[in-house]
């Protein structure tokens, strides 16, 4: 990303991006990927390479994997759209100039949801209120990935150039339009910073959803370490990680493509 | 304070208008009452912590007065709708505040796109803003402000606070960030569109030479927004009201004043000039029977094209007037003032401004001699003024002592 930022600012005000300019990000975005697909290719390989007893052959069937996999690519996705849906507007609320009095309450109620461990969070869940599965995790990583995204977006909007809202202000927008048009636009860059950051964090908090029967590549770990398979944890553990690189790397693809134009 | 002529209608009326922040004893503008004649541009002026910006945020209600009253073309805005009343007020600050993620097309388009105008209408706005301000509207139209140097943000800041047509213009130190190469272009400019667009314009600053340069009405305020003298950029400099103000000109009134007088007030001095075709043995000829060391080639519009000087013209060796000698410099335009004229007559080659009109073509130069004659015929004035007070004292005691 860095690297697209530095192209945008040196080249000459005026000349259109060259042809090389536009599309040479994409090699450098299509590199991890690859990478990724070879680790994947080496994974498959040994396994098939190996004698897999009963236990095994059950847990590594291309069935289980591939609906481990998916519920794990929802655990995350579920829980990092509600984290977005209660942090971005919580942040936009705190940054107002009436709520400046909850601030600091509601940032200790939300670093307290980051500093609880999430596994302590889970198991507290189960054996308090014997709330499981699915939703019970969503419920912990949820708690556990608010943070990033509220100060972000608090962060992304406290940072915007004063001068930019006093004009915009003195223009006649109205507090929404000032808001809309200008503080969220100019916010965004660094509140998906903040939802990416999120969204890792949500990939590998996952694993957890396991011990309180939520599902997901944890499944495959767990499993492998309770029955002494060691493939089977390995599998897991592999695919959790490649999963935890490509978000990020689509999540940092996404920044690139949602930045607004012009910063 | 606030004598206006009975012929200006006041644009901005301020009553009264009273602001003292949250926590402080002392009101920051203290019942200021001020006349904003139509069409003018009136400065605020003072020290830093006087209440001048105070005082001007509270015109479009950026900052909302704690009591007074705020007329604006004869209507009392004090309580109207914030958000329509800047709709009207076009605003230029120091920082300009451009929206970073808009094109400078967008930017402009802001407050018309508010207004509800078509998109045609505001297309055709924007490229006559661009043109206006001297900016080519197909280059700059889609490019984005961090693609674009001060100056050239500074144009779009002034652009788009024009964009809606509004009959009032408040500028908070509007050129106090850039520099004073590009300022004092960016003045001549502004006095220049000025001319042609006659908004009532309230400008902040707290550069004196600013104010002398920019105003039609000078308002020098002190602690608590007081004004402490409200007259015009002349009467200022000629008689300030007291020594506060006679300390806040500063040393060099008498200078100051160059800033005053325009190069259009002041006969021009003629050069000898050809016209572009001419041979250099001809040039050599007219050069001979004029004063100068050197001629000015014209083209055939009558704009300057060419300084040639007696020795490029000896060792022409063939070549065409416009292959030799230097490109025309310190060229003024007619609204120019005397300081800008003399500033550039210094560094000239030829120790003249070459004065041209609005189309470039070549009027005259403004020579030393010119600027020392203006500078004599103030003095005299003055000293004429000051003659006729110690005359009416002298009479005064001479009628005593019969």
């Amino acid at each position: 990303m860095t690297a697209s930022t530095d192209w945008a600012t040196v080249r000459p005000p005026g000349t259109d991006p060259a042809r090389g300019g536009r599309w040479w990000p994409w090699i450098g975005r299509l590199a991890l990927p690859v990478v990724l697909a070879l680790v994947l290719l080496a994974l498959w390989l040994y396994v098939g390479s190996q004698e897999l007893d009963s236990i095994e052959a059950r847990s590594l069937t291309a069935e289980t994997i591939g609906e481990t996999a998916a519920r794990h690519v929802a655990l995350t996705a579920v829980s990092t759209v509600l984290v977005v849906a209660l942090a971005v507007p919580l942040g936009i609320l705190l940054t107002r100039p009436f709520t400046r009095r909850y601030r600091g309450l509601l940032l200790t109620v939300a670093n307290i949801g980051q500093a609880v461990p999430t596994i302590g969070l889970l198991a507290l869940l189960a054996v308090a209120f014997f709330f499981l599965g699915f939703w019970a995790a969503v419920v912990g990583l949820v708690a556990y990935a608010v943070l990033p995204v509220l100060r972000n977006t608090m962060v992304g909007l406290e940072g915007v150039d004063p001068a930019v809202l006093e004009a915009g202000k003195g223009m006649g927008l109205s507090g929404r339009q000032v808001l809309r048009r200008l503080e969220l636009p100019l916010a965004v860059p660094v509140i998906l910073a903040g939802i990416r950051t999120a969204l890792v964090i949500n990939v590998g908090t996952a694993t957890l959803a396991a011990y309180i029967n939520g599902g997901g590549l944890g499944t495959l770990i767990v499993a492998g370490f309770s029955t002494n398979r060691f493939l089977v944890s390995l599998t897991g553990a592999v695919l959790t990680a490649v999963l935890a690189l490509l978000v990020d790397h689509l999540a940092g693809i996404a920044e690139d493509v949602l930045k607004p134009k012009g910063l | 304070m606030t004598e206006t002529g009975p012929a200006d209608r006041p644009m901005i009326r301020l009553e009264e208008l009273t602001k003292t922040f949250p926590g402080q004893q002392r009101p920051a503008v203290d019942a200021l009452t001020l006349d904003i004649p139509e069409g003018e541009i009136v400065i605020l002026v003072g020290p830093s912590g006087c209440g001048k910006t105070t005082t001007m945020k509270m015109i479009n209600r950026i900052i909302e007065p704690t009591s007074g009253r705020i007329l604006l073309d004869g209507e009392d805005v004090t309580h109207a709708d914030p958000d329509q009343l800047r709709r009207r007020i076009g605003y230029v600050i120091q920082q300009i505040g451009l929206f970073p993620h808009m094109t400078i097309a967008e930017n402009i388009a802001t407050v018309p796109k508010l207004l509800g105008w078509d998109a045609q209408r505001v297309a055709a706005r924007v490229d006559e803003l661009l043109t206006t301000v001297r900016m080519d509207p197909a280059e700059y139209r889609g490019r984005y402000p961090k693609e674009l140097s001060g100056g050239q943000r500074q144009r779009v800041g002034v652009a788009r606070a024009l964009s809606a047509d509004p009959d009032v213009m408040l500028m908070d130190e509007p050129f106090g960030a850039i520099d004073p190469i590009t300022r004092d272009r960016l003045q001549n400019e502004f006095l220049r569109l000025q001319a042609q667009v006659r908004k009532t314009i309230v400008f902040v600053t707290h550069d004196i030479d600013e104010a002398i340069k920019m105003g039609d009405r000078i308002a020098i305020l002190r602690e608590g927004s007081e004004v402490v003298q409200y007259d015009t950029p002349e009467t200022i400099l000629t008689h300030p009201a007291n020594d506060f103000v006679r300390d806040f000109i500063g040393s060099g009134a008498s200078l100051k004043r160059l800033n005053l007088s325009r190069v259009r007030d002041i006969e021009l001095s003629h050069w000898p000039t050809v016209p572009e075709g001419t041979s250099p043995e001809e040039a050599l000829r007219v050069l001979r029977s004029a004063p100068g060391s050197a001629v000015l080639v014209l083209d055939a519009q009558g704009r300057p094209r060419r300084w040639v000087g007696a020795t490029d013209l000896q060792r022409a060796d063939g070549r065409r007037l416009d292959q030799i000698g230097m490109h025309p410099e310190a060229i003024v335009e007619p609204h120019a003032t005397l300081s800008d004229a003399l500033n550039e007559l210094i560094t000239a080659r030829y120790s003249v401004a070459t004065v041209v009109d609005g189309n470039g073509v070549y009027q005259g130069v403004v020579d030393i001699d010119r600027i020392t004659e203006a500078i004599r015929t103030m003095r005299s004035d003055d000293q004429r003024t000051a003659r006729r007070g110690l005359d009416e004292a002298s009479d005064a005691a001479g009628s005593r002592w019969s």
